[in-house]
């Protein structure tokens, strides 16, 4: 009853503000003209009646101000009050306003991603039903670490697990009839969905009693997103027969969205099971075979009141009675357990470090933004110091003066953490669908939640606390009779020794990384430096004839036939193929040569481990490499002819001797077979760009045939074009190939990611370590022009120079901006030798880049003196001298 | 009559209106001088106390107010007791009976 009462009331006084004012004025006026009523019927006349009622009431503004102050949400309303004065403080200082805003933006923004991908790879469960009693079964701390047999002995002897699940990660093509594409997928154990205790979307998943042997459960299952944007959302997929590898499967259902496995970072297409792996890869032995650790994750749900540790006690013991059964095929790793999502401890470790690193980083970047804003925020109430004297004196409390200060504090920080939460939000989400290696489907799975928005709003309050607290002292000590009389005076001078410190070492951080921007320098040259090839203007085909059915001798007569076909396509300059492209992630194959003269083939006399191509007669033309020396190789260097084979510069030098007779000579392969080397090519990149010369050598393709092989097109026709007259020619050939066009520029992507990962990094920290450099120095110069502003009048009254005006009032922040700018070149200068390892081509010793920092710094120090530089100099002395 | 004037005690003031406005509605000026007069002119109410405590009264929901005709036709604002404000009047009242009893006994006590 009557909290409805108040809650009307309060409601009435917000809304209807003006109309209750106008009641209360009305009522008042209206008791006022009744007691005059009352005093004319005394016999007094109107006028006095009227002067003597209004004596009475003792001022009707105060009667009112009484009233509301009594009313129901009168805090609000000085809340209200409190708010739209500090907007309109706020509005007088734009050059204030935005830099506060903006440092807050970055610095809270910077935290909300760091904590956004916390949350997302670490803090949150795995999307299944009760993923706590979920955890990954290790063995060991290699990438994959279970055999089949193992796992199957681990699933029926141990005692702790509901269920156990495994899976390999691979890929197949499928073939729906249009268009057979390559797919990732999960081979899985067939209890999989149900020991993560997932429904399906659409259909039905596979379960273990589907499997009965070898290549007995021909089903898949396709994740959401793969049946999303493959068969657009159709339906009626459930129970229709697809193929993969060319072997018939049964589509069973769709697994839920957001579902894409036990790994966050992997976003697998389709769920196939394991039984069906001699289909998938014509491999009849592996899952037999005891010693053969290829398992990539084993998952198992505890029992409920096991605890990890009776758990891995329990497998343990399982394990001493598989090493006693089979002491040739079990190791000495122990089983351990780790939580799902990252691999275990393979991936979450590091992991974790990494993010708790970087955590820790942004937080001390928010922290010296505070104190940054903070300074400000002193040298603004310097500034204002009379304007709050002289509201001491006439009544103002101190609480009232505070309560502004932090209403100022909290807009400021409010606004800035809405607009960094916004930026984190828009940069999570192109975070979460960036796909970094066009080939794998690696990505970050981080959409921001509820803890995001949590957790940047609990950072803008306690910013804003922060940087509010940096003045308080001064307001709370300020003696307003002082302060009127004398002006403001500089009581709080010279403690800023500790701010100083920061300052200078926010500029050297500033300055390092601005120096450390030869790594965009040298990223930049590295996309055009010399690889060994030339990546414009040319195609790659990912052809793997085994997932396509091929075998024996079919293949290198497809390939052939392959070749040729693409060869006449109009346009097509050349045509090559070769077994794994240079430069694409993770690596080229090796093997193992010796010189002419070793007899004895053992390990330790292995003259070098060359990088080991497999090529097509026209590899060489078609993937731009410079000819040398010699012959290329012809169709007719087959099984029939001698081995042959083309080297590097390099392998020439290092294993033959000589480069300029390096023609005709011979080397021997691991099991001794004499190579004659026909030809001889310039040396390239082969595994990353930062590496050094290394030998490679080249093998026609009919003497070491493999029938997974990349074809490289040269063409100067549009890729799209192109790539589609390929497609149609080789659709032709075999309509169910499975086929992956890209152009070769695209494909190298995935081999300058470390240094463009490096280069946005350093990105990032630069623009942070600038903002943070530009507040402090602004900071300290706006405060150190304001506290000074009537001994700089009087100087330029008495006519002093303006450079002596300027060095008075910023020396010391140009001061600190040299210091800081010294100490941050020579450190920059050591940081780039490391960046040199990283970033092929930064070199540290980049005149550019020296005169680049050099010129950074100094735009830096201009713009954040700039404008308390403007304000010493427009000093009116007359002005200021009269007002004080 | 301002030497008869006592303080009024936190609550005594709310206690006084509630009482006057028992009988009936009144507007401002009448609540002073129906309070004077049950008091014996002992509390006069000032309209720096009377308006806030008034509006105070009727945001708690004890007391509700219209606008109306003043006996000699002008218009003014008047209040009257609600369900509630009769319940608080009753409450009030035995509260204070409770106070007075105790002070007196206790002035006195020797």
């Amino acid at each position: 009853m009557q909290f409805l009462s108040r809650l009307e009331s309060l409601m009435r006084n917000l809304l209807r503000k003006h109309e209750v004012d106008a009641d209360l004025e009305e009522e008042l006026e209206s008791y006022a003209t009744m007691r005059a009523d009352e005093r004319v019927a005394g016999g007094i006349s109107r006028s006095e009646a009227r002067r003597s009622t209004l004596a009475e009431l003792g001022g009707i503004e105060h009667i009112k101000q009484s009233v509301r102050d009594g009313r129901t949400g009168i805090t609000f309303e000085l809340l209200w009050q409190d708010v739209r004065f500090a907007l309109r403080q706020l509005r007088r200082s734009p050059g204030f306003t935005i830099t506060a805003v903006l440092t807050l933006t970055l610095a809270i923004g910077a935290n909300a991603v760091v904590f956004g991908v916390l949350n997302a790879l670490i803090l949150r469960p795995l999307n299944v039903p009760q993923a706590e009693s979920l955890f990954v079964v290790q063995h060991g701390s290699g990438v994959a670490s279970h055999s089949y047999p193992d796992y199957l002995d681990l699933r029926q002897r141990n005692r702790s697990f509901d269920d156990v699940a495994v899976f390999v990660i691979s890929q197949s093509g499928l073939d729906t009839g249009i268009d057979p594409s390559n797919v990732w997928e999960y081979e899985t154990s067939g209890n999989y969905f149900d020991v993560l205790r997932i429904q399906p979307y659409l259909g039905r998943f596979f379960h273990a009693s589907d499997e009965h042997g070898p290549n007995s459960a021909p089903y898949v299952v396709l994740s959401y997103a793969y049946w999303h944007t493959h068969f657009q959302d159709d339906r009626t997929v459930v129970g229709r027969v697809v193929r993969l590898n060319r072997h018939p499967f049964t589509i069973l259902g769709v697994a839920p969205p957001g579902f894409q496995g036990t790994v966050l970072f992997f976003a697998s297409d389709i769920f196939v099971p394991i039984v069906d792996h001699e289909q998938l890869s014509g491999d009849k032995m592996i899952l037999n075979a005891r010693g053969t650790r290829w398992m990539f994750e084993m998952v198992g749900r505890l029992r409920p009141g096991v605890t990890p540790a009776q758990a891995n006690a329990d497998l343990n013991s399982v394990d001493s009675y598989l090493k006693k059964s089979y002491p040739r095929d079990e190791s000495n790793d122990p089983y351990t357990l780790a939580r799902p999502g990252l691999h275990g401890d393979y991936l979450s470790g590091p992991t974790r470090a990494f993010l708790t690193g970087l955590m820790l980083l942004s937080g001390l970047i928010l922290l010296a933004a505070c104190a940054n804003l903070g300074s400000l925020f002193a040298a603004r109430a310097a500034d204002r110091s009379r304007e709050l004297a002289l509201r001491l004196a006439l009544g103002s409390s101190r609480n009232c003066i505070l309560r502004q200060l932090f209403t100022e504090s909290m807009l400021l920080s409010l606004a800035g953490g809405a607009a960094g939460l916004t930026a984190s939000i828009l940069l999570l989400r192109r975070l979460s669908v960036w796909q970094p290696f066009p080939r794998f489907p690696l990505h970050v799975p981080v959409s921001p939640d509820a803890n995001v928005y949590l957790v940047a709003l609990v950072l803008a309050l306690v910013s804003g606390v922060l940087f509010a607290i940096v003045p308080v002292r001064q307001i709370l000590r300020a003696n307003p009779y002082e302060i009127v009389k004398a002006g403001s005076t500089g009581a709080f001078g010279r403690r800023f020794i500790v701010r100083d410190v920061l300052l200078v070492v926010q500029i050297a951080i500033c300055a390092v990384v601005t120096s450390s921007m030869v790594a965009v320098r040298g990223l930049m040259r590295s996309m055009h430096s010399n690889f060994g090839f030339e990546p414009q203007n040319a195609m790659l085909v990912d052809t793997d004839l085994t997932t396509a059915g091929y075998s024996g001798e079919r293949v290198p007569a497809m390939q052939r036939r392959m070749i040729d076909a693409i060869q006449a396509i109009p346009g097509v300059d050349s045509v090559g193929s070769v077994n794994y492209p240079p430069l694409e992630p993770p690596g080229s194959w090796q093997g193992t040569v010796y010189t002419d003269t070793t007899t004895d083939l053992s390990p330790s006399n292995a003259a070098a481990d060359p990088y080991w191509f497999n090529v097509s007669p026209d590899y060489f033309r078609a993937s731009g490499t410079s000819w040398l020396a010699g012959r290329a190789f012809t169709w007719h260097d087959d099984t029939n002819a001698p081995r042959v084979a083309v080297v590097n510069r390099e392998f020439a030098r290092k294993i033959l001797g000589s480069v300029p007779d390096a023609v005709g000579r011979h080397f021997k392969l691991r099991d001794g077979t004499r190579v004659r080397v026909v030809g001889l090519v310039e040396d390239g990149k082969y595994v990353n760009l930062t590496e050094g010369q290394r030998p490679a050598m080249f093998f026609p393709l009919l003497q070491s045939p493999a029938s997974w092989i990349w074809m490289v097109v040269r063409s100067s026709r549009d890729p799209q074009q192109l790539a589609a007259a390929m497609r149609s020619v080789l659709r032709n050939i075999d309509p169910a190939m499975v086929l992956a066009i890209r152009p070769w520029s695209t494909e190298l992507g995935g081999t300058l990611f470390p240094s463009r990962m490096a280069t946005v990094a350093l990105g990032v920290l630069g623009i942070m370590g600038a903002m943070l450099s530009i507040t402090g120095i602004f900071g300290m110069a706006a405060y150190s022009v304001s506290k000074r502003l009537r001994e700089l009048g009087i100087r330029l009254a008495l006519g002093a120079k303006r450079k002596e005006v300027l060095q008075a009032a910023l020396g010391r922040a140009v001061k600190l901006l040299a210091i800081g700018s010294g100490i941050g070149l020579v450190l920059g200068l050591l940081a780039t030798k490391v960046l040199a390892f990283i970033v092929y081509q930064a070199t540290p010793r980049d005149p550019l880049v020296l005169v680049g920092v050099v010129l950074a710094m100094l735009l830096l120090g201009l713009v954040a003196t700039w404008i308390p530089a403007q304000r010493a100099l427009g000093v009116n002395p007359l002005i200021l001298l009269r007002e004080e | 009559m301002s030497s008869s004037q006592t303080n009024l005690l936190q609550g005594t003031l709310d206690l006084l209106i509630l009482k006057s406005l028992k009988t009936g509605e009144l507007h401002g000026l009448g609540v002073s001088h129906r309070i004077e007069q049950i008091t014996r002119g002992a509390f006069q109410v000032k309209p720096g106390s009377l308006f806030p405590a008034l509006h105070r009264l009727e945001e708690a929901g004890w007391l509700s107010s219209f606008w109306g005709e003043s006996e000699n036709n002008r218009r003014a604002r008047f209040y009257r007791l609600t369900k509630g404000g009769e319940r608080q009047l009753g409450h009030e009242a035995e509260e204070w009976q409770k106070i007075a009893a105790a002070m007196s006994h206790a002035l006195k006590a020797t």
